[in-house]
């Protein structure tokens, strides 16, 4: 539900809605265009007619001798014209024609062209103007004061037409709405099927069937984009889901063998009466197991939260000088067994989690001594450039094929395949854990691999 | 010979431990472990009768697991310190997460346990919990049979020759004397004597332990340090005819 107007409606709706609004808009406004220029149409018709009386008017006043045979002939000139009405005055004496009362009192002449004003009197809409007419030679002549002429016209004819018009408008406004609105819905329907055809491709995606993809070449452009980002989306969901299932499969394989050794052990132990020593060694042995698969747990939970992006429990400067130290004195006894020298050199701080950053450095110091030969050395160097701190261990060693390189950081990963690890003391997570606790840090691991040596670098970002 | 049983010192034999936890059968391997190891262990498998138990009887340390039926573990321990109980309490968890240490730290845990934890760990951190109230009696030299150590001059004497150590071999001898007859496991010693927090599938501590074990024991009689398969290590007088 849309929380702020309380209805969700469908795109097709808003678009129909749009559509037939922004045509009523339009529609509209035309309506009233059409008004305005008809309305202005009859004031300069209206106007023409008034000045065309006025001229005839001051003709038959300047040709007039006296002030019957004025009246006389204003009265044939005007009489066939209904709805005209017409008084001539001298100050506030009546020359001819209407009462005053029917002209409001502030009409004022004007000069040049008419400016008709509009008024009502006596329930009629009247339009008129006032002119200043020369007074006649009966009269003084051009040195007399002049005569004024007021001229009114009925308009209601104008009124009337009007309305209809409006009505009419209104009629085809209505018309109108309706049929850009079916128009609209229908365009908004057409427009919409790559959309339709989009939800139904998405719904035949599934957990199993995470191959289907959006079309990107038949649908409009604007949508090429979104069903392009789907498909990217999709994609990456289709590796996760890949890698997670590969991972869960490993992950069974993983715990079945050892405890399907267990179980072997176990039963064959109890299926004849032994003495306490055999007893005794059984469980000690289970015991080992145990804790191996319980670290491997552990592990696999810690790679589980740093799936979801590990928050770091804390974050404090760290030296990683001092931290390989302190792992030089653990690795101390085993190394000095195998002859194997641990060397450090250089020094640099980083920003981190130290019990997480110290094991990241001890998985790969574990490895390189593991690895190392006979009476070699391992070296760690740390080193701080551009404000990237960053540390590296490097063992003697046969090269790794390239195509393991990458793959190293994967969890379980093995370069053999065989069950060999089995005695092993790793649970195949070690490596995989120092990338996740670098990712955690916003930095990385390399591996670089040459004929004798093997590298093994953690980079950390500026601090 | 299992090295726990029997305390050391005796001192632990009247120690009451209540054990609050739902999973049946590892509160009875719980019970049965601390009791051999000298304790005197109730067990409640449900929050409110874990809650009631407590206040109603003497116990010097609960280990509550976090997820029961009923009460969870914090809501027993809001209960216990409401009550004005400060008997210290350790948490079992299932869960790891750090909220989940804050929490618990926050309302008085004194410490906690992630399962799966070996027994040999739980046994150790109990018996630190434990050891923490009482009054540490500040001791100059150390002793088991005829080794000694001078802890002022760091120096180690067996049967009165003196014997060269590294100094983390020393850390190491010096933890074992300490804690004689409690099997040390290896992530105990590990924290202890290199302060590595995290469990390291390097057998280093097996090699550290041979080396001091080829210059503190061999040629002398009797053995002092022992290997306990699967659970650790620990240092004693091997009982006669064992």
């Amino acid at each position: 539900m849309n929380r702020r107007w309380g209805l969700r409606l469908t795109l097709t709706a808003r678009l129909t809605l749009l559509f037939t609004a922004v045509s009523l808009a339009v529609l509209c406004g035309l309506g009233v265009m059409v008004t305005l220029a008809s309305q202005a149409h009859f004031v300069d018709l209206d106007r023409d007619y008034l000045t065309d009386k006025a001229a005839l008017v001051r003709k038959v006043v300047a040709g007039s001798t006296d002030l019957d045979q004025m009246s006389q002939r204003l009265q044939e000139l005007l009489q066939s014209h209904t709805g005209l009405y017409v008084r001539l005055e001298l100050g506030p004496q009546t020359l001819y024609g209407e009462e005053a009362d029917t002209f409001p009192a502030d009409l004022l002449p004007t000069t040049g062209r008419l400016k008709p004003s509009d008024w009502t009197w006596d329930g009629t809409l009247l339009r008129g103007a006032v002119v200043a007419l020369p007074a006649p030679a009966f009269l003084g002549g051009d040195a007399a004061p002049s005569l004024r002429l007021l001229l009114a016209m009925d308009t209601h004819h104008h009124t009337h037409f009007m309305e209809e018009l409006q009505r009419s408008l209104m009629v085809y406004l209505l018309v109108a709405g309706l049929a850009s609105g079916l128009l609209a819905w229908w365009a908004a329907r057409r427009g919409l099927t790559p959309l339709r055809d989009m939800r139904e491709r998405a719904r035949r995606v599934t957990s199993h069937q995470l191959d289907e993809r959006m079309p990107v070449g038949s649908v409009p452009v604007e949508m090429a984009e979104l069903a392009q980002e789907l498909n990217t989306m999709l994609e990456r969901l289709q590796r996760d889901f890949q890698r997670l299932s590969e991972f869960s499969s490993d992950l069974a394989h993983e715990l079945r063998t050892p405890i399907s050794n267990l179980l072997t052990q176990t039963q064959v132990t109890l299926a004849q009466p032994r003495d306490a020593v055999t007893y005794r060694d059984t469980l000690a042995s289970n015991a080992e197991e145990f804790q191996r698969l319980g670290r491997m747990v552990s592990d696999m939970l810690l790679l589980a939260k740093t799936d979801h992006g590990l928050a770091l429990p804390h974050r404090e400067p760290v030296a990683l000088h001092q931290a390989a130290q302190a792992l030089f004195d653990y690795f101390d006894v085993v190394a000095e067994e195998k002859g194997v020298m641990l060397v450090l050199e250089g020094q640099a701080t980083t920003q981190g989690d130290r019990l997480m950053l110290q094991r990241a450095i001890s998985n790969l110091l574990s490895n390189a001594i593991r690895h190392a030969p006979e009476h070699s050395r391992v070296h760690v160097s740390v080193s701080h450039t551009d404000g990237m701190a960053s540390l590296c261990v490097d063992n003697a060693g046969p090269p790794i094929a390239c195509e393991h390189l990458p793959r190293l950081f994967d969890r379980f990963y093995r370069m053999d395949k065989s069950r060999a690890h089995l005695n092993a003391e790793g649970t195949g997570l070690g490596l995989a854990i120092t990338r996740a606790i670098m990712e955690a840090h916003g930095g990385m691991v390399s591996v670089a691999s040459t004929a004798e040596r093997t590298r093994f670098c953690l980079q950390f970002p500026a601090a | 010979m299992l090295g726990c049983s029997g305390s050391p010192a005796g001192t632990l034999a009247a120690v009451n431990i209540l054990i609050v936890e739902d999973e049946p059968k590892t509160g009875e391997y719980l019970r049965q472990g601390l009791r051999e190891a000298g304790f005197s262990v109730d067990l409640a498998t449900r929050g409110n009768d874990g809650l009631h138990l407590a206040l109603e009887g003497q116990h010097d340390l609960v280990i509550l697991d976090v997820m029961l039926p009923e009460l969870d573990g914090w809501q027993v321990l809001k209960g216990l310190r409401s009550m004005g109980r400060q008997m210290p309490v350790l948490f079992l968890t299932a869960r790891d997460q750090v909220e989940d240490r804050v929490r618990g730290l926050e309302l008085g845990a004194d410490d906690y346990l992630v399962k799966p934890f070996s027994f040999a760990e739980l046994l150790a951190r109990v018996r630190v919990i434990l050891r923490r109230g009482r009054p540490s009696q500040e001791v100059t030299t150390l002793q088991l049979a005829d080794l000694e150590l001078d802890l002022l001059r760091r120096r180690v004497l067996r049967s009165g020759k003196r014997i060269d150590l590294t100094a983390k071999e020393f850390g190491l001898l010096e933890l074992l004397m300490r804690r004689q007859g409690e099997v040390l496991p290896r992530s105990l010693i590990a924290s202890q004597v290199w302060d590595l927090n995290f469990d390291s599938d390097t057998n280093v501590i097996d090699v550290a332990v041979r080396r001091l074990r080829a210059k503190v024991d061999e040629g002398f009689e009797p053995r002092l340090i022992h290997t306990v398969r699967g659970m650790g290590y620990v240092m004693e007088i091997p009982e006669v005819g064992a």
